[in-house]
């Protein structure tokens, strides 16, 4: 077995330090050195998006007011050893931006998932509900046709799409006011 | 976790990078985003004894503006080139490119000198850099060296740099003149790698109807074992009149004159070599079309098309 390296993460607000195997996937230190199992292994080779998270480094930062920051990446294709020094907010920390976050509170994405039935099973959910947040961050007001676009780095089996892309839609609209030309 | 064991480096510059690079030998692969390698190493389709991750390494970032290019290091990701108003005015190409690549998750790690080196020919970047004839720098425990795009591509999956040699960065010459740019590709699924795809450069010479091809680049991806040049076609157009060229029966001729002398094209799953080329023809005549539009559209007087401004 190669040498183990140490690595610090600040996941959801609070450092994690480990000594991992180099070969470690940051979902994997994420789901069994942190026991964050809300960001799901799908594919493991970075074709399905459930394991999106995000990601801040000290390169990118987007940051908007009660909005998280980091870059939404597939935590499958990243090793634990990369990330060390940089931030990552799950599925467990994605309503922490809210003004004032109560225990079981939902982000707006999180609520219209489950208002529109943007979800069945749940397995591919997180994954969504990250890379959903990431955009409608960077791109307020989106069309309907940049919100396919959007969505399509990440796989569902179940719902046929279209209740994800109402929930978007609806997100979307209740994120940011419609603006005049 | 599927790759199998390796040892993890992190040097802090470029020359410690290639020294390791030497010292480790053919054991060693350098990781930038990973967006290529870590899928190949979750498959065991490749297996190495020690990664060398370029992201402490200082001076692999940025875009630059030098005057009549545009310097991008090697380790800039697509996301930031896809951004960069710096890139949409001098390079249009690689812009127009960049949404094509993958999903927007893995832009945000995925770079440019990744996508070079990993020299898919299936792949946006490695097509826009031989359209544009961009100049890949490299640095090896020999020194710095510069590599024509037309000589970095030499085989599938592989390039002329050196196993001791690191991509630092790519410059592009800046648009000049009256010039369109355009980039056209067919995938089964957005994000997927193009079944085929098409890059065209073009600049005129004179004005409106009357002006002159003086220069013309066709790219040519997903049709070989690398990008490739359609140098046939290219210089069966350089020098005619563009009002002869922007026809749509000149567009599928010169689409077909592309698709003329490819000697290897794939056949795979999702489409035989025959079914490729004729979608390539397509392609090329599609791409042709909106350059010679863009173009056109910086003639004095001439208003630039709904389809040139949504290009």
């Amino acid at each position: 077995m190669a040498d183990e390296t140490g690595v610090e993460i600040r996941v959801n607000g609070r450092l994690r330090r480990a000594r991992v195997e180099p070969r470690l996937t940051l979902v994997d230190f994420l789901r069994e050195r942190c026991q964050l199992t809300g960001t799901h292994v799908g594919c493991e080779h970075g074709v399905c998006g459930a394991c999106t998270v995000l990601l801040t480094t000290g390169d990118e930062n987007a940051s908007v007011p009660g909005m998280p920051d980091g870059q939404a990446v597939r935590a499958c294709l990243i090793f634990a050893v990369q990330a060390d020094g940089a931030e990552v907010t799950t599925i467990e920390g994605i309503a922490a931006g809210l003004a004032q976050p109560r225990a079981g509170e939902l982000s707006a994405v999180q609520a219209a998932f489950r208002e529109h039935h943007g979800l069945q099973c749940g397995f591919c959910t997180p994954g969504f509900v990250i890379s959903v947040t990431a955009f409608l961050r960077d791109h307020p007001g989106p069309t309907d046709e940049e919100i396919r676009d959007a969505l399509s780095g990440n796989l569902c089996r179940c719902t046929g799409y279209q209740g994800i892309l109402a929930a978007v839609r609806a997100a979307a609209d209740s994120m940011h006011a419609p603006t005049e030309e | 976790m599927k790759p199998a064991p390796f040892e993890y480096h992190a040097p802090a510059s470029a020359k410690e990078t290639v020294e390791l690079l030497a010292e480790l030998g053919e054991g060693a692969k350098l990781i930038a985003g990973g967006q290529s390698l870590v899928p190949v190493l979750a498959l065991r389709l490749a297996v190495f004894e020690h990664l060398i991750d370029l992201r402490n390494v200082a001076g692999l970032r940025g875009i630059e503006d030098r005057g009549d290019a545009v310097w991008i290091g090697a380790g800039t990701t697509q996301a930031a080139i896809g951004r960069s108003g710096l890139v949409a005015a001098k390079v249009p190409l690689l812009t127009r490119a960049t949404p094509l690549i993958g999903h927007f998750q893995i832009r945000n790690r995925g770079t440019i000198g990744g996508s070079l080196a990993h020299a898919e020919a299936a792949a946006e970047y490695p097509a826009a850099a031989l359209t544009l004839d961009a100049v890949i720098e490299t640095l090896s425990p020999r020194g710095q060296r510069s590599i024509p795009a037309a000589r970095f591509f030499t085989g599938i999956w592989s390039t002329a740099l050196e196993p001791d040699e690191l991509l630092t960065g790519v410059t592009f010459t800046a648009a000049a003149g009256r010039s369109g740019f355009a980039i056209e590709e067919f995938s089964r699924r957005p994000g997927d790698f193009a079944v085929a795809g098409a890059a065209i450069a073009i600049e005129l010479d004179g004005d409106g109807d009357g002006a002159q091809i003086r220069r013309c680049a066709i790219g040519l991806f997903g049709l070989g074992p690398t990008p490739l040049r359609a140098a046939a076609a290219e210089a069966a157009v350089t020098g005619s009149h563009v009002r002869d060229a922007r026809t749509d029966a000149r567009a599928g001729e010169i689409g077909r004159a592309a698709m003329a002398g490819l000697v290897s094209v794939p056949s795979d799953l999702h489409g035989p070599a025959a079914y490729r080329t004729r979608v390539g023809a397509a392609l090329v005549a599609a791409a042709w079309r909106r350059a010679v539009t863009e173009a056109l559209g910086e003639a004095p007087g001439g208003a630039l098309s709904e389809e040139a401004a949504g290009g």
